[in-house]
């Protein structure tokens, strides 16, 4: 079978050539354990280690001892949220996030709802944002924590995270985001934006899986989280556990690459996703879901009207991409991050997310386009809905038959 | 998840795509599910003498699945009688298009969509409607 042409980035990047070669010594000669001090099979580890730790540090502009190596960014959210919660919860129970966080996010909220947590869950406006003056104004003196994503996985769009963070440090809050999908693709530095804890993963940065961090700031204010796991109190107290090695090095790699090719990468990736948006764009009924001038580079979100997302994949084969529909009738909900733009279910259900990444090629592209179309026009020949849109019916006024 | 070939052929070319006069009395429109929902299908039937049923065809917006499932019942009820027609059971098509639990649904709104056809049908010609017995979902 043909592979299909890989525009799923969001959901995982493909390991860099060059960080799988960095960290194939830590799988063989290099095995040590990072924490055994007494002969020089942990010593050697522990240097791939605080290599990584500083290409990290570079590249979010922190100290390396600010940064907790975690499973991924899942368990960075969980850490972050509920150690914040259980360390700071003799000045307040209050949190505030957005409905348009991921789960790893949203589902730690409601946990510590359970016990005791008060947690407002922000609206956004149509583009995606968060309204400013709605976080001014949900702000209370039982305010410790608001955790607002920097950019955000389905559409991309990036949050005014500095303004963010202002808001909430003049109330006294700490200011924690979910940078999973920013790190690595446009500059997230953490004094310039006056981060206090940010989670992110490897794997979303041509890392591999099941490696991701939590930075988790030292000064001004220095910041503590109450740990999750209990055992050996590795990462000052913060994260036991033995250090996954090669993942630690293959992250530390994904982040050095970034950083040095970022500036170059990420003007190059807009361009070809640019050419993708502007060209599918100009199909009839189409719609560019989400904010297009605060957005991360390499993410188009797109509504083809009248055809459903999900059969729309399945005549895009050729092209590996993710949609926001599932039917009701399986049980499933369309996209919550994109309803909450309010964009009416049936829209939910035709949109069609494409995540470039640092081996999409122009060719691709151009395939991916006329993949899109085909397929676009394939099944609106085969829908009722655009038979009848066509005809000038209008469709919010025939009367479906529930089910 | 993975289609099955049947899903996957009656997908890439479906049978009986279109559309009939739906103001016809020979013609029986059966118009089933919700934009909402991410599923509408339209089915058409058109009766001749004996009640036989000379010509079906569909439009679908909805997963795989749901297109399959009416390409199918399309190819299904051309030639059979409206009574033979009202026997098509959805698991007939589960079982023929290979469908996992999570599609069942999908061939469920096309047994809808043809006991639906069906009544228009007869209520046209001065006859009454089936009650349908409600489908599992
Ligand atoms: C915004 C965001 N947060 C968290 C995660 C979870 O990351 P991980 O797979 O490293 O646990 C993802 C990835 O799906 C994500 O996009
Ligand atoms: S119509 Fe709902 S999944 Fe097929």
């Amino acid at each position: 079978m043909k592979q299909p042409i890989y525009l799923d980035n969001n959901a995982t990047t493909p390991l860099d050539p060059r960080v799988l070669e960095a960290m194939l010594p830590y799988f063989t000669e290099k095995f040590g354990n990072a924490a055994s001090r007494n002969h020089a099979f942990g010593w050697v580890a522990e240097e791939g280690v605080d290599y990584a730790r500083e290409q990290v540090a570079k590249l979010i502009g922190c100290t390396e001892k600010e940064i907790i190596f975690t499973s991924g960014a899942t368990e960075a959210d969980n850490l972050g949220i509920k150690g914040v919660f259980e360390m700071y919860k003799e000045k307040g129970n209050h949190i505030i996030t957005a409905v348009t966080e991921h789960k790893a996010v949203l589902d730690t909220c409601k946990h510590l709802e359970k016990n005791g947590a008060r947690v407002t869950y922000l609206g956004v406006k149509e583009d995606g944002l968060i309204d400013l003056a709605e976080l001014e104004a949900a702000m209370t003196p039982e305010t410790i924590l608001v955790s607002i994503m920097y950019g955000n996985n389905e559409i991309g769009v990036i949050q005014p995270v500095k303004e963010i963070a202002a808001i909430a440090h003049k109330h006294g809050a700490l200011f924690m985001t979910d940078a999973t999908q920013a790190v690595g693709k446009i500059p997230v530095d953490v004094n310039t934006d006056g981060i206090d804890l940010m989670a992110f993963s490897a794997h979303k940065m041509y890392g591999p899986k099941g490696v991701g961090v939590l930075y988790v700031r030292r000064k001004n204010p220095r910041v503590k989280v109450t740990a999750q796991m209990d055992g050996g109190g590795h990462e000052r107290g913060m994260r036991s556990g033995t250090l996954n090695v090669p993942g630690i090095v293959g992250l530390g790699k994904a982040c050095e690459l970034c950083r040095l090719e970022m500036e170059s990468e990420s003007v190059r990736l807009a361009a070809l996703r640019d050419k993708l948006e502007t060209t599918l764009n100009k199909m009839e009924e189409s719609y560019v879901n989400g904010n297009t001038q605060h957005r991360l580079p390499h993410v188009a979100n797109i509504s083809f009207k009248y055809v459903e997302g999900e059969g729309l994949m399945m005549a895009m084969s050729d092209l590996a991409v993710s949609s926001g529909s599932a039917c009701t009738s399986a049980s499933l909900e369309p996209s919550y991050v994109l309803k909450s733009l309010g964009l009416s279910d049936d829209l939910a259900h035709s949109s069609i997310r494409y995540g470039l990444g640092r081996f999409t090629t122009e060719a691709e592209i151009d395939q991916a386009i006329e993949v899109t179309q085909k397929a676009v026009n394939h099944l609106r020949e085969l829908s009722p809905l655009w038979e009848m849109f066509k005809e000038g019916i209008d469709l919010s006024k025939i009367e479906w038959a529930e089910h | 998840m993975a289609y099955s070939e049947k899903v996957i052929d009656h997908y890439n070319n479906p049978r009986n795509v279109g559309t009939l006069n739906k103001d016809s009395k020979f013609v029986g429109t059966g118009l089933v599910g919700a934009p909402e929902c991410g599923d509408v299908m339209r089915l058409q039937i058109e009766v001749g003498e004996d009640n036989v049923i000379t010509d079906a065809k569909f439009k679908t917006f909805g997963c795989g699945s749901a297109i399959a499932s009416s390409s199918l019942a399309t190819e299904w009820l051309k030639g059979k009688t409206i009574d033979e027609a009202l026997s098509i059971d959805n698991m007939d098509i589960v079982e023929e298009l290979a469908l996992p639990p999570v599609k069942i649904h999908c061939s469920v709104l096309a047994e809808d969509a043809i006991k639906s056809a069906i009544n228009d049908y007869r209520v046209k010609n001065g006859l009454e409607a089936i009650v349908l017995e409600k489908s599992h979902h």
